[in-house]
């Protein structure tokens, strides 16, 4: 629609980021004032003084550190898995002629509906069998590959790479092998950066996951340290501002990267980006 | 393709002396190269995901038709469909159903309808767009367990911010733990914040989509702001609405986090009656339980994959029909 947006429509919009900010100001003001006060009545609205005081005792109750360093590994090894796998099979779907060529690219789009949590049972029974159970390993397995990171990669490298330029380096005597490096890779890097931040923070959100899998363990992820910290102590009183505190320093990675590569996330998913 | 057709042949372009019918073993190599690596680059997603995904679901498939004795290491005998009639019988799992439907439809509804307003509001000459775009998907770098643990807070039954304005305006507090409605309600509004600003770039993506001269024969003809949106808009970008709506549908059958944190005791699962225990929370207890706890989850698990199938299918089926009478 072409005319100017009038006052209203920025009215709108402005309160529907203030929305969407709130709520990581409550946790913030939450998180900073001391555990009685949090549970008084009328709540506190601005923060207080006390978010490195309620910050040590969320490092006194959870190995913050550990977990984010879980977090960090697991999520990293995510995300350059899923780029490398995706890119291949991707390119070989968008590019390449082979027998069966639709019949698994039907196989891809027919997974992508698939609830992958849906799995997590049966994968939980699999890897205790293992002996897999509580390691980081197997809270990676799953998150090696998706089918939406092999459809995401075709559609895009369908349009990205001209036929003509595969042919000439054919006709130059380049190996198939040759071909992908010199030609598809340089063409994919824009989607393989989007495709790595958005497997990033999916798995770095993933709670259920390692929930069932680190049941009982030594090893946690940021997500699941959350969960431990919930658990209140018997008896005493819910101490929300320790809660609130640990939630937003858990929050604060992810925001960090949000504030580095907004612009690539918003484009990501404007190119049609799926969820899952 | 010609020049692959020739180069695949190994012919070369002109013959001159005597023809050679034997490639070279480089040729054949070449050949070869080209005939079996699309399947190779292929292969590893493939294997891995039957591995992680395909292998595991067939498996419950086949493991919800045995029975598992208690700390055994696995499956018992065959019990044939014992385990669905007890999932299927279970008050806790009908419980499970309608908690999970009523929060899928307080989280999928006004979700959509809002993101397509603000992504309407986004599709104007605005003043710093970047700004904008990025600022609506804030709450998507929340962490589920972190918008959990922050809304468990804010809808708080004695001390939370929104009992404190309920009763600032003279109200009584709502028990958003114990009410049912109210704690779907609650826990619908996490999802609504985490997911409502990446659909609304989703929808906006769509509207981009839709040719400007479009607007401008609507504009001419006289329709209003409003009706261009209704009778331009919307018909345009139809295909992007049901694909949003399917993966609501989707994520919105496994809803688990929120309702696992919103508690602040662990003891109970999704509520002391379970009045917010969703589909997923089921499975996951299940798997916790002490009788068949794999085969019963399993035939739960198989139960909601068939349930999201027909749902989807439903959708498909009321969208082709909005389709067709809309053509008339």
């Amino acid at each position: 629609m072409s005319r100017r947006p009038g006052f209203l429509v920025y009215g709108l919009l402005s309160a529907f980021v203030v929305g969407s900010a709130f709520p990581l100001y409550w946790s913030f003001v939450i998180g900073s004032v001391t555990k009685e006060r949090a549970i008084q009545s009328p709540p506190p609205l601005y923060p207080g003084g006390h978010f490195l005081d309620n910050a040590r005792r969320v490092f006194d109750q959870i190995d913050f550190w550990a977990a984010l360093g879980n977090s960090v590994v697991i999520s990293s090894v995510s995300a350059a898995s899923v780029v490398f796998f995706s890119t291949l099979a991707g390119y070989s779907l968008a590019k390449l002629r082979f027998r069966g060529a639709n019949l698994a690219m039907a196989f891809v789009v027919a997974t992508l509906a698939v609830p992958t949590q849906l799995a997590f049972v049966p994968l939980l029974k699999e890897f205790s069998n293992l002996g897999l159970a509580g390691t980081r390993t197997a809270v990676v397995l799953p998150f090696l590959v998706t089918a939406f990171g092999v459809f995401f990669m075709r559609q895009y490298l369908v349009d990205a790479i001209p036929d003509e330029l595969i042919e000439a380096a054919r006709i130059d005597g380049c190996t198939q092998l040759r071909t992908f490096w010199t030609v598809a890779v340089p063409a994919a890097r824009p989607a393989m950066a989007i495709l790595a931040l958005f497997t990033f923070m999916h798995t770095w959100t993933e709670f259920m996951w390692p929930l069932l899998i680190l049941q009982g363990s030594d090893v946690q992820t940021l997500q699941t340290a959350l969960d431990q910290l919930k658990i209140a102590p018997a008896g005493g009183i819910a101490d929300i501002a320790l809660l609130q505190a640990g939630t937003l320093l858990a929050t604060i990675p992810l925001l960090l990267l949000f504030i580095a590569t907004g612009r690539q996330l918003v484009a990501g998913i404007m190119q049609g980006a799926v969820k899952g | 393709m010609t020049t692959i057709e020739a180069l695949r042949t190994g012919e070369p372009a002109q013959q001159t002396g005597p023809p050679t019918p034997r490639l070279t073993w480089r040729q054949k190599l070449s050949q070869w190269d080209f005939r079996f690596s699309p399947y190779l680059y292929f292969l590893p997603f493939f294997l891995a995901f039957l591995l992680v995904g395909v292998y595991p679901m067939a498996y419950s498939g086949y493991l919800s038709f045995f029975s598992w004795p208690r700390y055994g290491a696995d499956h018992g005998p065959g019990v044939g469909f014992a385990n669905y009639a007890h999932v299927l019988t279970d008050p806790v799992f009908h419980k499970a159903f309608w908690n999970t439907i009523g929060i899928f439809l307080l989280s999928s509804v006004p979700q959509v309808l809002i993101a397509t307003v603000i992504a309407g509001m986004l599709d104007t000459p605005l003043r710093g767009r970047t700004w904008w775009r990025m600022s609506v998907l804030l709450p998507f770098v929340v962490a589920p367990a972190a918008t959990a643990l922050i809304f468990g807070s804010l809808f708080a039954d004695k001390s939370g911010l929104v009992n404190e304005i309920i009763r600032a305006v003279g109200l009584p507090g709502v028990s958003w733990h114990s009410d049912r409605f109210a704690s779907w309600t609650a826990i619908a509004t996490m999802v609504n914040y985490r997911w409502t600003g990446y659909n609304t770039l989703i929808i906006l993506a769509a509207m981009q989509a839709v040719p400007r001269q479009l607007y401008e024969a609507a504009a001419l003809d006289g329709a209003s702001r409003v009706r261009q949106f209704l009778h331009v808009t919307l018909p345009s970008i139809r295909p992007t609405m049901f694909f949003v709506i399917v993966t609501a549908t989707i994520g919105g059958m496994q809803i688990f986090t929120e309702p696992r944190l919103f508690d602040t005791n662990l003891q109970f699962q999704g509520g002391a009656n379970y009045q917010y225990q969703t589909l997923t929370m089921y499975v996951f207890n299940t798997s916790n339980s002490g009788t068949d706890p794999y085969p019963r989850a399993a035939a739960a698990t198989w139960l909601i994959v068939l349930l999201i199938i027909g749902i989807a299918l439903l959708q498909f089926l009321v969208t082709r029909h909005l389709q067709r009478r809309a053509e008339r």
